[in-house]
C-alpha cells in the first residue's frame, strides 16, 4: 500500500484514454501514458503513428475527443497551451523556433517579461541563464547571435529556453534528426543530467538505436494505437522494430557490383560562397553501378555539392563533366536533360509544390517534353502517369487530385523517388533521402536506390546518418569544410577514423 | 484566438459561408443606411432596381463592368504567379495613350485592320510597363508592390503632360483632353442608343482566354507553380524568371486593353478621368473572384452593379452614393473572412 502511494506521488504526467479523430481517421485511439519523476520515456512509432498528434493534445494545440490529462496530480484544461506551460511542460520542436537576428539571451528571455516593461532586464536574465547552463551542463555564450550558432547549439538554446520557463517535463520531438553523432552524444549526456536533477522527459523518435541508448522506458505507437510498452533493459531493437511496424524488417542487401564507367565527374571544382560552405578544389568520380556515399557533418559543403548535381549551382572554377563532356549552360533543366535524377534534401519546400496536386507535382520535371504539345498540357496523360507512379511506388493517397501537402512524409518521398527514378536516370543524386522517414519507408527508399544501382546508374548518396552511408555505399568519401576526401572502399576505414576526418582532422584528399 | 486548418473543408461550408458574407454585408450596409435616415429595404430595392431593374440599368452595369473585367483579369493573372501588380491603373492609362496616338489618324487603315493593330500595340505597351518592375524584381530584388504602385502616379502625370502638350486637342477649348479617335478606331455599340459597346465582348473573350491559358497550357501550369512555390519550381527546371516576364506581359497587356476599351468603346478620347480607379478596384474584383478568371467576370458585374445601383438610389433616396464604396469594401472584407472561415477552424481561448 505504502509502496503504491509513493509510486503514485512520483507520477508527474498521466494521459488516460486519449482519443482524437480527424474525420474518418483515428489519429489516437484510447492511448494511456504516464511519466514518472526522473524518467526518460521514448515515444516510438512510424510517421503517422500518432506521436505528434498525442503531443499536440498534451500541449493544448488540439483538443482530444475523449480522455484526460493530469500534470503533477492536477487535471490539465484541454486546448490551452498556456496552461501546459504553466504546469511546467516545455516542448523542444524538431524545427527550432528561435529568432535568428536576436542573441541567445534575447531568445531565451523573450516573452518571459512583461511587455509593458520598457527594456529587457538583461542582468537578471543573464545570471539565471548562467546558473541554468552551469547546473545542466548546457554551456553557451548568451551574448552570441543565434544566426552564428551551429544546429546542436541552437538545440541547447531551445532546451535552456524551456528550463528558463521552469519546465519540469520536457518533450523533445525528433531531437537528433539534425545532429551529428557527436552532438547526439552530447545531447544524451545533457538529458541524463536533466533527469538526474528530477526532470522528466518524453523523447519522440523513430530511431531504435537512440531510443535504446537514452530511454528508460519505451512506449510504441502503431496506427494511432498503443502497440506496446517495454523497459529498455528488458527488450531488444528487433522486438521494438517488430512492435513498430507489425512485421519483421529486412536490412538492405547491398552486395557490391562491378564498377561501370565514370558517368559524372568533378575536376578540381570550387564554388562561390553563396550556398553555405563552398566547395574547395573538389575531385569526385561517380561510376555506374556504384553507390558513392558522402559522409560528413551537416553544413560542410553538402549543400554546394547537391546544388552542383541539381543544376542550381555552377562551378566557379574547375570542371563538371557529364559523361565526358562539360554541358553548356548548367541549369536544373540541363541536368534533367542529361539524365540526372535529383532527390532533394527538403521535400516540402524544394522537392514538391505542396499546394498543388499529385498529378501536377509528378509532371513538374517532364511537362515540357512529355506531357505537353503545342504548349498545351495533356492532363489525361499526366493523370495516367500519376496513377502509374502511385501504383508502382506504393504511394498511399486518395487520388491523383490530392494536394501533395496532405500526404505523409514517407508517401511524399515515394512520389519524389518515383518522379526521379521513372525515366531511368543515368546519375542519381539522393540528398538525405530518408531523413524523417519511418522504418518501412526507409527500407523502401534504400531498396529502390540499390535497384537503380544494379541497373547501372551512378548513385550519389549524401547523408548525415553515418549508419546509412556505411550500410548502403560501395565507396565512401568524407566531406569536411568544403573539401572531399579520396574514396574509401567498404570497410577500409573504421567508424572512428571516418569520424576524425568528419571533424576535419587528417582528411585524405586525393 | 487561433486558426486551425480544417483537414477537409465541407462542401456545405463552401456555399454557406459566402452566403453569410452577403448577409453580413447587407446588415452592415443597413446600419449605415439607417444612420443616413432611410429605410434599408427601400434603399436596397432601389440599388437593385438601379443596377438591374431595366434594360437601360442592366446595360449600364455591364458597361461599368467592362474595364473592371480587364483590370480584374490583369490582377488575377499576376497574383496567381505572385507578381504583385498594383499598377493596373498605370497600364490602363498607357493603353489609352496608345489608342489615342494610333487612332487619331496616324494609321490610315480600315476598321477591321486598324482595331486589331491598335489592340496588339496596346497589349504590348501595357506589358512593357509591367515588364520594368518585373525585371527590377527578378534582377535586383526590388519590391514590385512599391514600383508598380508608384508607376501609377508617374503615368498619370505623364498623361497630364501629354494632354497639356503634344496630345492636346487644338479644338478642346483649353481643356486637358486629346482629340477624338477616328470612327475607324471606334468599337461599335452592341445595342443602338445604349452605351454598352463591343469592349464588353472582348472582355468576355479575354476572360475565357485567360481561363484557358491558366487551366490547359504549360504556361498556365508554370505560372501557378511559380506562384505556389518558386523555389521548388526552379528546382524542377521551370524557368522562373522567364515565367514572371511572360506573366508581366500578359497582366500589363490585359490592363492596357481596358484602357483601349474605354477610349475606343466609350469615351472616344483620352482625359485625366479615363479611369475612376479601375486599376485599384480590379484588385478587389480579383480577390472577390479568388483569382479565378471566370469568377472575375461575375465579380466585376457585381461590383459594377453596386456602383451603378447606388448612383441611381442616391438620386432617388437622398442617401449619399458613397454607400456603394462602403458596400463593396464590406463585401470584400466579409467574403475574404468567409473564405478563411470555410478553410480554417477558429478556436477562442
Amino acid at each position: 500500500m505504502a509502496d503504491d502511494t509513493a509510486r503514485q506521488a512520483q507520477t508527474v504526467l498521466r494521459l488516460s484514454g486519449i482519443t482524437k479523430r480527424f474525420g474518418a481517421l483515428t489519429a489516437n485511439d484510447a492511448i494511456d501514458l504516464d511519466l514518472k519523476r526522473g524518467e526518460i520515456v521514448a515515444l516510438l512509432g512510424e510517421n503517422g503513428a500518432g506521436k505528434t498528434t498525442l503531443m499536440n493534445i498534451l500541449f493544448g494545440h488540439y483538443v482530444a475527443d475523449a480522455g484526460a490529462i493530469e500534470a503533477f496530480g492536477k487535471p490539465l484544461p484541454p486546448g490551452d497551451p498556456r496552461a501546459a506551460l504553466g504546469a511546467g511542460i516545455g516542448m523542444v520542436h524538431q524545427h527550432f523556433t528561435l529568432a535568428d537576428n536576436l542573441t541567445v539571451l534575447e531568445n531565451i528571455a523573450l516573452g518571459t517579461q512583461s511587455i509593458w516593461s520598457p527594456r529587457l532586464d538583461r542582468t537578471s536574465a543573464r545570471a539565471r541563464i548562467a546558473r541554468l547552463s552551469g547546473e545542466f551542463g548546457l554551456s553557451i555564450d548568451p551574448s552570441r547571435a543565434v544566426s552564428d550558432l551551429a544546429v546542436g547549439e541552437r538545440q541547447r538554446v531551445e532546451i535552456l529556453k524551456a528550463l528558463y520557463r521552469d519546465a519540469r517535463i520536457l518533450i523533445l520531438d525528433e531531437p537528433t534528426a539534425v545532429l551529428t553523432p557527436g552532438e547526439t552524444e552530447a545531447l544524451f549526456a545533457t538529458l541524463k543530467l536533466l533527469v538526474a536533477q528530477g526532470l522528466s522527459i518524453i523523447f519522440i523518435s523513430h530511431k531504435l538505436k537512440e531510443v535504446m541508448a537514452v530511454a528508460d522506458r519505451v512506449v510504441v505507437l502503431r496506427g494511432g494505437r498503443l502497440a506496446g510498452e517495454r523497459r529498455t533493459a528488458e527488450t531488444t531493437r528487433q522486438e521494438l522494430a517488430a512492435l513498430m511496424v507489425g512485421q519483421e524488417v529486412a536490412l538492405p542487401n547491398a552486395a557490391p557490383r562491378e564498377a561501370g564507367p565514370v558517368l559524372l565527374e568533378l575536376r578540381s571544382v570550387s564554388t562561390a560562397a553563396t550556398a553555405g560552405t563552398p566547395l574547395r578544389d573538389v575531385a569526385l568520380r561517380l561510376h555506374g553501378g556504384v553507390i558513392t556515399g558522402i559522409a560528413g557533418v551537416s553544413g560542410n559543403g553538402q549543400a554546394a555539392l547537391a546544388g552542383l548535381l541539381s543544376g542550381t549551382l555552377s562551378p566557379r572554377s574547375g570542371q563538371l563533366l557529364v559523361g565526358d563532356a562539360a554541358p553548356a549552360g548548367w541549369s536544373p533543366c540541363t541536368a534533367l536533360d542529361r539524365g540526372i535524377a535529383r532527390i532533394p534534401e527538403d521535400r516540402h519546400a524544394v522537392g514538391s509544390i505542396a499546394d498543388m496536386s499529385v498529378t501536377e507535382n509528378v509532371i513538374s520535371e517532364r511537362y515540357r517534353t512529355e506531357f505537353s504539345r503545342y504548349g498545351m498540357i495533356d492532363w489525361a496523360a499526366a493523370r495516367r502517369f500519376a496513377e502509374r507512379l502511385i501504383a508502382d511506388y506504393d504511394v498511399k493517397c486518395p487520388s491523383p487530385e490530392t494536394r501533395i501537402r496532405l500526404l505523409s512524409g514517407g508517401n511524399m518521398q515515394k512520389l519524389i523517388l518515383g518522379r526521379a527514378l521513372d525515366p531511368d536516370p543515368v546519375v542519381i543524386l539522393a540528398n538525405q533521402p530518408t531523413r524523417g522517414l519511418d522504418i518501412g519507408a526507409v527500407a523502401y527508399v534504400h531498396a529502390r536506390l540499390i535497384e537503380a544501382r544494379d541497373r547501372g546508374a551512378a548513385v550519389l548518396l549524401i547523408s548525415e546518418d553515418l549508419d546509412e552511408v556505411l550500410s548502403l555505399s560501395d565507396r565512401v568519401h568524407v566531406i569536411a569544410d568544403g573539401e572531399i576526401s579520396r574514396p574509401f572502399a567498404r570497410g577500409e576505414k573504421s567508424i572512428s577514423e571516418l569520424g576524425e576526418m568528419m571533424a576535419g582532422h587528417g582528411l585524405e584528399v586525393a | 484566438m487561433r486558426l486551425e486548418p480544417k483537414p477537409r473543408p465541407s462542401k456545405i461550408a463552401l456555399i454557406l459561408y459566402p452566403l453569410g458574407a452577403v448577409a453580413a454585408t447587407l446588415l452592415i450596409a443597413s446600419l449605415l443606411v439607417m444612420a443616413a435616415g432611410a429605410s434599408p429595404l427601400s434603399v436596397f430595392g432601389l440599388v437593385i432596381k438601379g443596377a438591374a431593374g431595366s434594360q437601360f440599368a442592366l446595360l449600364e452595369t455591364l458597361t461599368r463592368a467592362t474595364p473592371l473585367i480587364f483590370t480584374g483579369l490583369a490582377v488575377a493573372v499576376a497574383f496567381r504567379a505572385r507578381l504583385w501588380n498594383i499598377g493596373a491603373e498605370a497600364q490602363l492609362y498607357v493603353g489609352g495613350i496608345v489608342t489615342v496616338v494610333l487612332g487619331t489618324g496616324l494609321l490610315p487603315l480600315p476598321a477591321p485592320i486598324l482595331i486589331p493593330v491598335i489592340m496588339l500595340a496596346t497589349i504590348l505597351a501595357g506589358g512593357l510597363v509591367l515588364l520594368g518592375p518585373a525585371i527590377l524584381k527578378t534582377r535586383f530584388g526590388v519590391d514590385e508592390v512599391v514600383t508598380t504602385l508608384l508607376l501609377n502616379f508617374v503615368v498619370l502625370l505623364f498623361v497630364s503632360m501629354l494632354l497639356e502638350g503634344v496630345l492636346k486637342d487644338p479644338m478642346g477649348l483649353g481643356w486637358p483632353q486629346s482629340q477624338m479617335v477616328s470612327t475607324d478606331a471606334r468599337l461599335p455599340r452592341i445595342v443602338e442608343g445604349r452605351r454598352l459597346h463591343y469592349g464588353f465582348v472582348i472582355a468576355l473573350v479575354a476572360a475565357f482566354a485567360v481561363w484557358f491559358v491558366m487551366k490547359k497550357t504549360a504556361l498556365g501550369y508554370e505560372m501557378r507553380a511559380v506562384g505556389v512555390n518558386a523555389e521548388a519550381a526552379r528546382f524542377a527546371g521551370i524557368p522562373v524568371n522567364a515565367v514572371l516576364m511572360k506573366t508581366a506581359l500578359i497582366s500589363g497587356g490585359l490592363a492596357a486593353l481596358g484602357g483601349f476599351s474605354e477610349v475606343a468603346g466609350l469615351k472616344g478620347n483620352l482625359t485625366l478621368d479615363l479611369s475612376s480607379g479601375f486599376g485599384y478596384t480590379g484588385i478587389v474584383v480579383a480577390m472577390l473572384a479568388m483569382l479565378n478568371p471566370l469568377g472575375v467576370v461575375a465579380a466585376a458585374i457585381f461590383v459594377a452593379g453596386i456602383f451603378v445601383g447606388a448612383d441611381a438610389m442616391s438620386r432617388a433616396a437622398g442617401v449619399p452614393s458613397y454607400i456603394a464604396e462602403v458596400m463593396v469594401a464590406t463585401a470584400l472584407l466579409t467574403m475574404v473572412t468567409a473564405i478563411m472561415l470555410s478553410r480554417y477552424k477558429v478556436r477562442w481561448r
